[in-house]
């Protein structure tokens, strides 16, 4: 128990990535799909800046007394890849909205319908 | 000029990105692809005085911002990448000079001149996979590779709506694939507080008799650059990809994506995690060697019932990928050299063949199909017959460098005993006769009436480029030899000693 209580944010980060790839898997409608990508991807954020917590520590900020800070690195690190998210989020939501434009729909069994009566 | 020098492995990464950036904002049609081509010459220039700094020095360390490693980023180059850098330095120019009609007919004119930002965004991005000694960097250069070659996929949508579902699929199973790279970095990060690669590897030493944690990591990151990278199973995105794609994309990707990520794929293996050799003995016999060898099955029979050329090319692709992987998961060194050998082979072989069939397409305006293309060996002579050699290379007759490629390959497997790999690698080749004859018969010995039609300078150039350089590597081998010998002397003697 003091284990689970002690590696919470591992179960935390545990709990996110399985519900964003489970929303990924099971859902038919595109912009579900980008939304599990995005819990997705928030999971590892999370793992991430969670990882550098120092308990007591403060941020990382010059101080005249001496102080016990947190690791800066990972959060620096974090903020690179939430760009990249938000530019995979824009990416996919373009093509939505061209998926769209091209098929007036964006459920996936609708399109693959479609697909398979244009195949004949 | 000495900065030109200094900071040479920062440059070829650098000057396509920016002028990438520069190039969006010119609107002209033709421009951009000139100014391509002076940036990719200079890429060229500076990527051989990589090889003679490298055949000097052995190995040049780049720090940005002068920051030292572990803490700042570095850029290494040895024997390992400088041969992957130069092929992929020459090939990214021929394609570039090839991509030019095909866009122009493939894509709405207007947007050609910014077609070829995202292809610079590309062409930079791969290069920093090849160069990069950071594992978190890598991340970022595979993020923006993969944002750029999704745009690039898309724009097949003018040609075919269909584009659009592949890219899409790309989009989420790539950023699937990327997010567990992330994880694993963050399982490594948080056991040895390091990035950097040739830290990693003295930080790692400490655990030697293994840890969970890193075993973990090292599985997520093994697995997120087995989905870029394509290695069967996890190869869903690719053919789509690759066949809905302007051509001169698939083209380009074909060739050097895929190939780029498996260096690093390898170079994280036998560098990385050299000292967890009982752990990587499982994963390399019982999960990569198995299913390599799948894949070329999978792969080739699959492409023997295609009916359409690309889609075929695409599943050859994913056998071809198997003979790479197969050849790396030996663990021995002359297994590495193999793998090395066929990466720059296929490169050619492969792009070679997507360039032929792309200039099918446009003459067609249409998808090429095996019952579409009848006849055309009579009627477009030119880039048939480099497409035959493209065939036969592929297929791996003598006096071609696919030929080079099986004998390697073959030595490697002779050389560790595997006699049943060896047979099914064998039977694969033959059955990679039969998608091939398929394609020739169709383009020779169909009887239809049709008469020598003129063809494209622009095309056909490239393509012999290439086709003639199959041919000079299949009977002069020794450059290809000597620049994979000397990646996998320097990924194995480096660990050794």
């Amino acid at each position: 128990m003091t284990d689970f209580l002690y590696f919470w944010n591992h179960f935390a980060f545990i709990l996110l990535m399985v519900g964003g790839l489970f929303i990924i898997i099971t859902s038919q409608n595109y912009i579900k799909k980008i939304v599990g990508l995005a819990i997705f991807q928030t999971s590892v954020f999370v793992f991430f800046v969670s990882l550098a917590k120092i308990i007591d520590g403060t941020a990382p900020i010059l101080m005249k007394v001496e102080a016990i800070y947190s690791n800066p690195l990972p959060h620096v690190l974090i903020l690179t890849a939430i760009v990249v998210g938000v530019a995979t989020s824009a990416l996919g939501l373009a093509l939505v909205l061209q998926i769209y434009k091209n098929y007036n729909t964006i459920e996936e069994k609708e399109i693959e319908a479609e697909e398979l009566k244009s195949e004949r | 000029m000495n900065f030109l020098i200094d900071d040479a492995p920062a440059l070829v990464v650098i000057l396509p990105l920016i002028v990438s950036a520069i190039i969006a904002f010119i609107p002209s049609s033709r421009w951009p692809w000139i100014i391509s081509m002076i940036t990719l010459i200079g890429h060229l220039f500076i990527s051989f005085e990589l090889l003679s700094m490298v055949k000097k020095t052995g190995v040049i360390l780049y720090e940005f911002g002068n920051w030292q490693p572990p803490w700042g980023i570095a850029f290494k180059i040895d024997g390992v990448n400088i041969g992957l850098q130069i092929i992929f330095s020459i090939f990214v120019l021929i394609t570039t000079f090839y991509s030019r009609k095909i866009f122009l007919s493939e894509i709405h004119p207007d947007d050609t001149g910014k077609t070829y930002s995202l292809w610079l965004l590309a062409i930079g991005s791969l290069n920093g996979i090849i160069l990069t000694n950071d594992i978190f960097n890598l991340f970022v250069f595979l993020e923006i590779s993969a944002l750029s070659s999704i745009s690039l996929i898309a724009l097949g949508a003018g040609m075919n709506r269909r584009a659009l579902l592949a890219a899409f699929n790309y989009l989420i199973i790539g950023a699937i694939g990327a997010t567990f790279y992330v994880i694993g970095v963050g399982f490594a990060y948080s056991m040895t507080g390091t990035l950097n690669m040739s830290d990693l590897v003295v930080q790692l030493s400490q655990y030697s008799s293994g840890q969970l944690a890193i075993f973990a990591g090292m599985s997520f990151m093994l697995i997120g650059l087995m989905v870029k990278s394509a290695v069967f199973p996890l190869h869903l995105w690719l053919p789509a990809a690759y066949s809905y794609a302007p051509s001169a994309v698939s083209t380009l990707f074909a060739a050097l994506a895929t190939k780029a990520i498996l260096y690093f794929f390898v170079r994280l293996i036998y560098e990385v995690f050299r000292i967890y050799d009982h752990y990587l003995v499982i994963f390399l016999d019982y999960v990569l060697m198995p299913l390599s060898v799948t894949a070329i099955f999978v792969g080739t029979v699959i492409a023997i019932y295609q009916e359409d050329i690309k889609k075929l090319l695409a599943f050859s692709s994913i056998a071809q990928i198997g003979y790479i992987t197969l050849a790396f998961s030996l663990n021995e060194q002359s297994g590495i050299t193999a793998g090395f050998i066929h990466i720059f082979n296929h490169a050619l072989i492969k792009g070679g063949l997507f360039m032929a069939i792309g200039y099918f397409a446009i003459v067609s305006q249409d998808r090429v199909t095996l019952s579409s293309i009848s006849g055309y060996g009579q009627k477009y002579p030119i880039t048939s017959f480099a497409l035959l050699i493209c065939g036969v290379s592929l297929i791996g007759i003598p006096l071609t460098n696919g030929f080079v490629s099986k004998l390697y390959l073959f030595q490697a497997l002779y050389f560790n005993q595997m006699f049943i790999t060896i047979a099914l690698v064998a039977i694969s080749s033959a059955l990679a006769v039969i998608y091939f004859w398929k394609i020739i018969e169709r383009l020779w010995f169909s009887t239809t009436t049709v008469k020598v039609a003129p063809e494209d300078p622009a095309i056909y150039i490239p393509l012999w480029i290439i086709a003639i350089s199959i041919i000079v590597f299949g009977i002069f081998s020794a450059p290809i030899i000597e620049l994979a010998t000397m990646a996998s002397s320097d990924l194995f003697g480096a660990i050794s000693n």
